[in-house]
């Protein structure tokens, strides 16, 4: 007994400590701002200055209102009552210091705080300086980068009150960076104290700090020019070594579209010697089956939506696979040894699957969405990297090293090898090669179906999906050759940093054809690409 | 000598082609021109423009047969050095328009003004002249093929290896031209043509005569790819198709002699493209696209690989379907039919129809003569 009477003493005791010097400090800010609000009675421009200036100081979280309410001329005060109201747009009062509606009848003196040009000015700074204060942290580092780029001399006050005040390191130093920035670009302040911005904004190291450093007024001391322009170097080394690192994180993950895109081309192209037309038509079919599930998720479960692509996974794999599986049955296995034809075939195929699915989705864009752990993104040093690409790299490295295993550690895997190696050799040593196509043609388009998964997750899913993907495939199927899954990793990967480094240098389009060209050549080197089987046959 | 080559390269279903053409190109003008325009039997004009399309679209397929079907080289990239040649010719006809485009420039064509050129760049130079505009249309696509071929040829890229390549081919020239400063137009092309020679594009006469052309170059086109086929050289060409290495190893230089047919083939791509331009009225990147270009095999093996005369039938059949079909009720379904028709095709027909007649006629006449020796059967020619 004794002990629950000690312990709901120590429990009122911890909720007065917390409570109290809270309720003291709203007192304190209430005292402050009514102090302040009583400047606005007197009428007099010189005395609003002062209240304006007492307003954005009190720390209130009614501050910014009351100030926003006195630059539109709701602010109304009542000399007889020596009170000050805030009035809506439908002439109700309320009070300035707490928000709440006054009660009983309004006064009859009340008008309008008048304000001049020269306290317009004063609003507007002070209103600057409020979202410098602001309790949001957000709206605090917004503030403060629109200050570092306005470089409005007359925040500087407001400035330095706010960093001795800030506690957030981050928002700190983005207000530091600001307050650099003025000094640089301001006519009266000392040397030194701008080599010491100069320094400061050097650490900030990106495009807007190089074009301030770059932007020096005329009229700066010559040392501090030199330090500037040597600041300005060391911020375009550090942009360029981000960029490269940017760029090449853009082809890692062109290239793993690629990948996921060309791998099961390429087995069925090792196997077969059959290059799949349709392939692309098989990607658009995955990403079809993606819209689907999560169609049917929004409509039946939608607390299911996360998992939308764990089940999208395995049945486009399925979807696709069978499709693949009854085009070979039908129609590729009575085209052996007519490659050219089976092109034209394929060829023939994608124009129905494209326009089969024209009529039954339509031809516009579906919809499909990211699940949460795919959407947004995270800063790594100078680059921002997207969840969905980076799942999307995980996911075709993953796939990579699944069907490595699956050739290397399974019979199904070996049967294939030896089909790929010498096709009429393992027929005579008792494997069914018709069956090993058959199920060839069945896992290449079933990967085509799950990268079509994956590619609904960046890229528009229509009914050309597949289209836009196929000859970049083909080249990497070109240019890293049939003869293991290695080629196909270091093609798509090549490849796609190729892509993104000319991309900036020639442009989008010329950067392709360049690509182009370039395979052209390296194909006169190694014709059959570059991981090419080594065998004796004249002909492959 | 030349006249011995040509009649020893015709035989009987040439010369029946050559005067089917021949009749076609005098008489759709006959019924266009001089037929009233109340008779039933009057053809109207935007049919002869139609059909000068087929024609165009016959002399490409033609070019495409004389590779794919003699020498076994599958491109799906032949609507490249057709879409140059016809480019050419649009560069001619803008060169036409001068002062009655609507910028009224007289040197430079109205999307250039629009762009905010200032002067003609250097590759659109001597465009203005006729003659020169006539070698362009040969010599560019021509140059391309041999460039192109040599570096494939020689690397010995052959088979689908090849065909991948050629398709990545125009893939890139699509991309290209469909870029403003690329200087042919971005993707609007070339258009709002004038007149040729003087002749007014858009007139009745000047249509006719253009069909009549695409006919003769048509004809033109068919004797010189017989000539080739029927002559030595053509007999390397079809044993390069059936035994590449074979061929090899028998000392022929087998890239030299497929460089030669690539080249030559698609030198006619290109005039058919320019016939094509002046007809249809515009040339735009899309002509680059490898659709077009893998459609433009299928027209050879629906009419029968390595028959010429099937190839030029071919085409001809499959636009009038595409015609016909694209304007009615089933156009939803005609991507459906051309698929069903690559699969049909090369499923069961792979001799195409020309090429399944001639079988059948072989197959009788073995038949006839079977009682003396064994059968002749005509092989079905290899990838």
């Amino acid at each position: 007994m004794r002990f629950c009477r000690a312990c709901l003493a120590a429990l009122l005791l911890t909720v007065g400590l917390v409570l109290v010097p809270g309720l003291a400090c709203t007192n304190a800010h209430a005292a402050s701002l009514d102090d302040a609000l009583a400047k606005f009675t007197t009428d007099d421009f010189s005395d609003t200055n002062d209240g304006i200036g007492d307003v954005a100081a009190s720390g209130s979280p009614r501050a910014e209102a009351v100030i926003r309410a006195l630059q539109d001329g709701h602010l109304m005060f009542s000399a007889e009552r020596k009170a000050v109201y805030i009035q809506d747009d439908d002439g109700k009062l309320t009070d300035p210091a707490t928000g709440q509606p006054v009660a009983g009848d309004p006064p009859a003196d009340v008008d309008t705080v008048r304000i001049n040009n020269r306290l317009r000015g004063t609003i507007d700074a002070a209103l600057g300086a409020l979202t410098l204060m602001s309790p949001d942290p957000a709206k605090r580092l917004d503030a403060a980068e629109a200050v570092f780029k306005s470089r409005d001399q007359s925040a500087l006050p407001t400035l330095e009150s706010a960093i001795e005040k800030e506690q957030d390191a981050r928002i700190k130093r983005v207000l530091m960076q600001a307050r650099a920035a003025i000094i640089l670009t301001s006519d009266d302040a000392k040397d030194e104290d701008k080599l010491a911005a100069v320094t400061v904004i050097q650490q900030r190291g990106d495009q807007d700090a190089l074009g301030l450093l770059q932007s020096l007024p005329a009229g700066t001391a010559a040392p501090i020019v030199k330090t500037a322009a040597s600041a300005a170097a060391a911020i375009r080394n550090r942009l360029g070594i981000w960029n490269t690192v940017q760029n090449a994180w853009y082809g890692i993950s062109l290239g793993s579209v690629l990948l996921l895109a060309a791998i099961g081309l390429a087995i069925t192209f090792g196997v077969m010697g059959v290059i799949n037309m349709a392939h692309g038509e098989m990607v658009m079919i995955g990403a079809y089956v993606t819209f689907v599930v999560q169609d049917a998720i929004r409509t039946s479960h939608p607390a299911l939506f996360d998992y939308s692509l764990a089940i999208a996974i395995p049945l486009a794999f399925l979807v696709a696979g069978l499709i693949g599986i009854l085009i070979e049955r039908c129609i590729i296995r009575f085209l052996y040894g007519r490659p050219l034809e089976t092109l034209l075939a394929t060829w023939g195929l994608s124009l129905i699957l494209q326009q089969a699915v024209r009529t039954t989705f339509g031809p516009n864009n579906r919809e499909v969405g990211n699940p949460s752990f795919m959407s947004g993104a995270f800063d790594l040093g100078g680059i921002t990297i997207t969840y969905n690409r980076l799942w999307i790299i995980c996911f075709a490295l993953a796939v990579f090293v699944a069907l490595l295993g699956l050739l290397r550690f399974t019979r199904f895997g070996l049967e294939m090898r030896a089909v790929t190696q010498n096709r009429a050799m393992a027929a005579s040593m008792g494997i069914r090669t018709s069956r090993v196509d058959a199920l060839t043609f069945g896992l290449g388009s079933g990967i085509a179906g799950m990268a079509g998964v994956a590619l609904s997750q960046i890229d528009n899913v229509s009914p050309n999906l597949g289209q836009g993907y196929i000859i970049d495939s083909f080249m990497v199927v070109v240019f890293g050759g049939v003869g293991n899954l290695w080629g196909t990793l270091v093609g798509s990967f090549v490849l796609g940093i190729a892509n993104k480094f000319l991309e900036p240098v020639a442009g989008a389009v010329l950067g392709k054809i360049a690509i182009l060209v370039l395979i052209i050549l390296f194909i006169q080197k190694r014709p059959r690409g570059m991981f090419a089987l080594k065998g004796r046959a004249v002909e492959a | 000598m030349t006249s011995h080559i040509l009649i020893r390269s015709l035989d009987r279903s040439a010369m029946v082609f050559l005067i089917v053409v021949a009749a076609i190109a005098v008489v759709v003008p006959v019924l266009n021109l001089a037929v009233p325009q109340s008779s039933a039997m009057h053809m109207p004009t935007y049919l002869v423009a139609l059909f000068g399309k087929y024609i165009c679209y016959a002399l490409l397929a033609l070019s495409i047969d004389l590779i794919w079907g003699y020498c076994g080289i599958l491109s799906l990239g032949h609507g490249a050095f057709f879409a140059l040649g016809g480019y050419a010719m649009g560069m001619y006809l803008m060169r036409q328009i001068g002062t009655r485009g609507v910028y009224a420039d007289p040197i430079l064509p109205d999307f250039m003004v629009f762009l905010n050129w200032k002067e003609l760049p250097l590759y659109w130079y001597g465009f203005q002249h006729f003659p020169y505009a006539l070698v362009m249309i040969v010599a560019v696509p021509g140059a391309l093929a041999f460039v192109f071929g040599w570096f494939a040829f020689r690397s010995r890229v052959t088979g689908v290896y090849l065909s991948i390549i050629t398709q990545a081919l125009t893939y890139a020239l699509m991309l290209g031209f469909f870029r403003n400063n690329f200087g042919f137009g971005g993707n609007n092309g070339l258009t709002d043509f004038k007149d040729l020679l003087g002749f007014n594009v858009q007139a009745e006469s000047t249509r006719n005569v253009l069909f009549s052309i695409s006919c003769v170059a048509l004809m033109a086109g068919f004797l010189v790819c017989r000539a080739v086929v029927t002559s030595k050289f053509g007999k390397v060409l079809i044993a390069i198709r059936d035994a590449e290495a074979r061929t090899r190893f028998l000392g022929y230089r087998v890239e030299s002699y497929k460089l030669f047919v690539f080249t030559l083939s698609a030198c006619m791509a290109g005039i058919a493209g320019a016939l094509y331009v002046p007809q249809v009225g515009i040339i735009n990147p899309g002509e680059f696209a490898p659709g077009n270009s893998i459609e433009a095999v299928i027209w050879v093996a629906v009419g029968g690989r390595g028959t010429l005369t099937g190839a030029a039938l071919g085409a001809v059949l499959v636009n009038y379907g595409k015609t016909y079909f694209t304007s009615g009720v089933l156009a939803p379904y005609w991507l459906f039919m051309l698929g069903s028709l690559f699969v049909g095709v090369t499923l069961l027909l792979p001799r195409g129809v020309i090429g399944t007649l001639h079988h059948w006629t072989a197959l009788r006449r073995a038949r006839i003569s079977a009682a003396a020796e064994d059968g002749v059967r005509e092989p079905l020619p290899a990838e």
